[in-house]
Formats: structure tokens, sequence, C-alpha cells
């Protein structure tokens, strides 16, 4: 019964677009399948429980998603948790790629950070939040910093390895026939860069998702969907957790396939 | 172009390198490649470099063209200096950008030698390949549009390293018949390096030979040849002869 196994037909497929579409067609009907088979599961386990409060039933979320929907409350909170996300994404890898491009071009510079990329990149996530949040109060500021500085590290690492493996044929090309400065960084450096770009967009914003919701639930100032789930912890409310759960994994998954995957192509698109 | 026929062209380049070295890595020791190599290049006249694979040529045209500049010595490049080309042994086009485009990138923006791409793409055989990636051509394709880029400029001076390796012999061809009408039709000086004695003799006014034991020039001889001569292979391979009976 799995949408994969009609029985292919002996007639031989000629366009080459068709068995692309129908291969399409296999993979979203496994991702169907699978999704219901977690859903029953659920469904099981819940009626198990036996206890709509601690362990509410796929439909009762479905109806805390409705009315939160409704309510407006769903997308107000998702709204400022986004801007938050949005925020600390482009300061730290703005921050971040800069560090690691001087890193990377500088040895003697590196040399003497390294120690403390280290120590920053070991800093346990509750501890830059915590010192963020006594140092800077309970603002947007602190909350932002405090999500971006668990990113900085890792993405001034990952450009800072970029950096070190810039082709030096090709920036003696650029020399050689006279680019400049603006030319060589657009033709000739942002494009080797650009895949490490990709790769520290990709952890980075896969860390920031969940980084933001404890620092919101942490410091949290009344909105967004870590505090909101916080509140809903306290009052030992699942079906408000797992609402803001589903509703924010859609939202990133929607991101991911409609910003992130096609720029990832188009960057990659002169590969052979 | 009229403009600036003869006037940037009046003096030799003078190249000295006394000593040329490249530090011990690892296991391996320091290496002198070149020592004692000093020669003047005069205005127009074309210079081929040849020698056994190994023996400093690329290292030499790094020298000449800026690349390089850890040696002991002194490169004059003259008035022609800013107008100066270096087509490279490895093609090294951007990966990322078209065939054409990598061609319009080696020209300054807004000039009007944008006009000249197309004819210089189909003097080289790529109209077709105008817009394909350079990864997804053969070598012998990249390495004609690196050329393509290196003569749209229609240099002063001219470097240039076994830029004809890896291609069929017609095609070979061609493209040294496009080299010689861009040598004739605008004054350049042309540093060629090239291990194929023909091609040295048959494009070449005086061949310079290193030697990689020496690290130094071994030979320097003037080619004898008109024009029409350097068509006839009977007459170039007698003069090939001529050049390398002691080598
Ligand atoms: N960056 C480098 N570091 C260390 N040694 C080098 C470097 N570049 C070249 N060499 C050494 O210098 C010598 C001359 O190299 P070069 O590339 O100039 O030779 P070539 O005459 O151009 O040879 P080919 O005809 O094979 O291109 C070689 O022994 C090479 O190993
Ligand atoms: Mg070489």
């Amino acid at each position: 019964m799995a949408p994969g196994s009609t029985p292919i037909s002996s007639t031989r497929r000629r366009a080459n677009a068709s068995a692309a579409w129908m291969a399409g067609f296999e993979r979203l009907g496994w991702v169907v399948a699978s999704l219901l088979a977690f859903v029953a599961l659920w469904q099981v386990i819940a009626m198990i429980a036996n206890d709509v409060r601690r362990f509410p039933t796929p439909a009762a979320v479905l109806e805390t998603v409705m009315q939160l929907a409704a309510s407006g409350a769903l997308w107000s909170n998702i709204g400022v948790t986004l801007v938050r996300v949005a925020l600390a994404f482009f300061s730290a890898m703005i921050i971040g790629s800069v560090i690691g491009i001087l890193l990377g071009k500088y040895p003697r510079v590196d040399r003497f950070f390294d120690p403390w990329l280290v120590l920053f990149l070991n800093l346990p996530a509750i501890v830059t939040i915590t010192l963020c949040f006594i140092w800077g109060g309970l603002t947007q500021t602190a909350a932002v910093t405090a999500v971006a500085l668990n990113k900085i590290p890792s993405a001034a690492v990952t450009l800072r390895e970029g950096t070190r493996a810039l082709s030096r044929d090709l920036n003696e090309m650029a020399l050689i026939y006279k680019f400049g400065w603006w030319k060589t960084l657009r033709h000739v450096t942002i494009p080797q860069l650009a895949p490490y770009f990709a790769g520290a967009a990709r952890t980075g914003l896969a860390l920031i998702w969940k980084i933001v919701l404890v620092v919101e639930a942490f410091g949290g100032n009344g909105r967004g969907v870590g505090y909101q789930i916080f509140i809903a912890f306290q009052e030992f409310d699942v079906s408000t957790i797992l609402a803001y759960a589903l509703a924010f994994i859609l939202i990133v998954q929607i991101i991911e396939f409609t910003v992130l995957q096609p720029l990832l192509a188009r960057v990659n698109r002169w590969r052979r | 172009m009229a403009a600036v026929m003869g006037s940037t062209l009046t003096e030799p380049i003078k190249i000295r390198v006394d000593r040329k070295v490249f530090p011990a890595v690892g296991e391996r020791d320091e290496q002198l490649v070149l020592s004692n190599v000093a020669f003047e290049v005069e205005p127009r006249s074309f210079l081929v470099l040849t020698g056994p694979s190994g023996c400093g040529k690329s290292t030499l045209l790094n020298i000449v063209a800026g690349l390089d500049t850890d040696y002991e010595g002194a490169i004059d490049l003259g008035p022609g200096k800013d107008r100066m080309t270096y087509i490279f042994q490895s093609p090294r086009l951007l990966p990322w950008r078209t065939v054409y485009d990598n061609i319009l990138l080696a020209l300054p923006d807004g000039d009007p030698r944008v006009a000249n791409i197309p004819a210089m793409l189909a003097r080289v055989g790529l109209t077709e390949a105008a817009n394909a990636y350079p990864e997804r051509l053969s070598l012998g394709m990249q390495r004609r549009a690196s050329l393509a880029r290196g003569f749209i400029l229609e240099p002063d001076i001219l470097l240039m390293d076994e830029p004809f390796v890896s291609l069929d012999d017609p095609t070979a061809q061609s493209l040294r018949q496009l080299l010689i009408e861009l040598w004739n039709s605008h004054p350049t000086t042309v540093i060629f390096v090239t291990h194929d004695r023909a091609e040295a003799v048959q494009l070449g006014t005086r061949i310079l030979r290193l030697a990689p034991g020496r690290a130094s020039v071994v030979q320097d001889a003037r080619v004898r040849l008109t024009p029409a001569e350097r068509l006839d292979r009977a007459v170039v391979l007698a003069e090939q002869t001529r050049i390398f009976a002691a080598a």
C-alpha cells in the first residue's frame, strides 16, 4: 500500500522528465507515509498514556495550533522569534566571516588569536547567554548578541579554512589582468568562498534555530516562541509547547526549501 | 591601436636574475633554479626560451611578470610594463564565469574592445562554447579561451608559457598563425616558452636555451628565417638542426 509500490508498466518510459517526476512523486510518497506512521504512533502512545494535559493527542495539538493561530498569538510570537533569528544570523555571519577571512589571510594574526577562538568555541552556550543578560539586561540586543555569539566562532573557523584554500593561481591571474580589488573580490574571491559561506550558513541556521528558543526562555521579555514555551512549561501545558514546536518546524523547513536550497543550487550551477 | 604604434616600444626589456633559490621544504634541500641569467629583449622581437622540464622557465617568466619578487637581480620592462600580458602554463580561467565573461573580465570596464570578443572567439574556435563554463570544456578548449583572453588586450609585452601544448596539430598551427598576425598587426615584444624545438624555430627571432644543471643560459641563437620560410617545414627543420646541433 506504500505509494511507491504501484507496478511499473512494461512500456518503456520515453521522456526523462516523466521519470524525474515519478521519482519526485515516489519520494514525496515516502515522506507522507513516514509522517502518517509517526502521527499514528503518537496517537497510540497518547491513548495508552490517557492524560490529555501531559500527553495530548495529535488532534488536541492541532486544535491548539488553530486556536493560537486564530488569536494571532502564534504569528506574532513566531514573527518576534524570526526577527531575532534574522538579526543574530546576519550579524554572526558578517562578523564571523570578517574574522575568519582576516585570520586566514594573516597567519601571524591567526597564531595570536587562535587560542581565543578555541576558548570561544568551547564556551558553553549557557555561559554566553547568562553573561549577555547580566551585562546587557533583558533587552533585545542582549538576546540577539547571546545567540550570535554562539555562532560567530564556528563561522570564523569555516571562513578561515576557505580563505586558506584560496587559489594563488587565480589571484596571480587577477593581478596580471589588472582586476583591481573590487573585481577581484567579486569575481575571484567571493565565488571561491561561496561554498564556505553556504556551509557556515547552513550549520549556523541549524544552531541558531535551537539556541534562540533557549535564549528567549531564559531572558524572554514576554514575547517570542521560546518565552511562550517557557510559560507553557510552568503550566504543564504540553499541548501549547507542541503546537509552537510544530509551527516552528514547519516555518524552518519552508525557509530551508524556498530560500536556502535554491540559493545553494544557484551558487553551484557552474560545477560539472 | 594605431596611436600607440611604436610609441611605447622603444626600449629593450632588461632582465637580470643573479640568483633565484627556492627554500628548503621538509626533506627537500634548498634549490638553486636560476643563477646569472641576464639578457635584453629587443623591442618587437620574439624571444623563445627553451630547455628541459624543470629547468626554471616558468620561474623566470613569473619573475619577469612581477609575480615572484623573491630573487636577487632586477627586471626593467621599460615603458610597455603597463601593457603586459602573461598567458600562463595552465589556463587559469574562472570556473564560475562563462568563457565569454572570462574574456570580458580581462578588459577594463567599458573598454571598446568588447566588440572584438565575438571575432576573437571565432578565431580560436570557441563561438559555440562562449556561454559554457570552463570546467565543462576540454583542456585544449580552456587553453584557447585563455589565449583569447590574453590576445584581446593587444599587449605591448606578451609572456607565454607553453601555450600550445595539448592541442592537436592543425589547431596549434592555426593559433600560431593568430599569434603571428597579432605580433605583426600590433607592436608586441614576445617572450615565449616552449619545449618544442620546431615551434621555437618557426616562431622565434631569437632562442635562449636554459639547462637544468647550470641554472643558466647555455645557448643564445638568432633565427635567420624570413616570414615565408617559416611556413616551409623543410627550411624550419634545417634551421632547427643548425641551431640545436650543439645541444
Ligand atoms: N613554488 C615552488 N617551490 C619550490 N620549488 C619550486 C617551486 N616552483 C618551482 N620549483 C622548482 O623549480 C624548478 C623549476 O621549475 P619551473 O616550473 O620553473 O620549471 P619549468 O622549466 O617551467 O618546467 P616545465 O617545462 O615542466 O614547465 C623545478 O625543479 C621545480 O621543482
Ligand atoms: Mg613551466
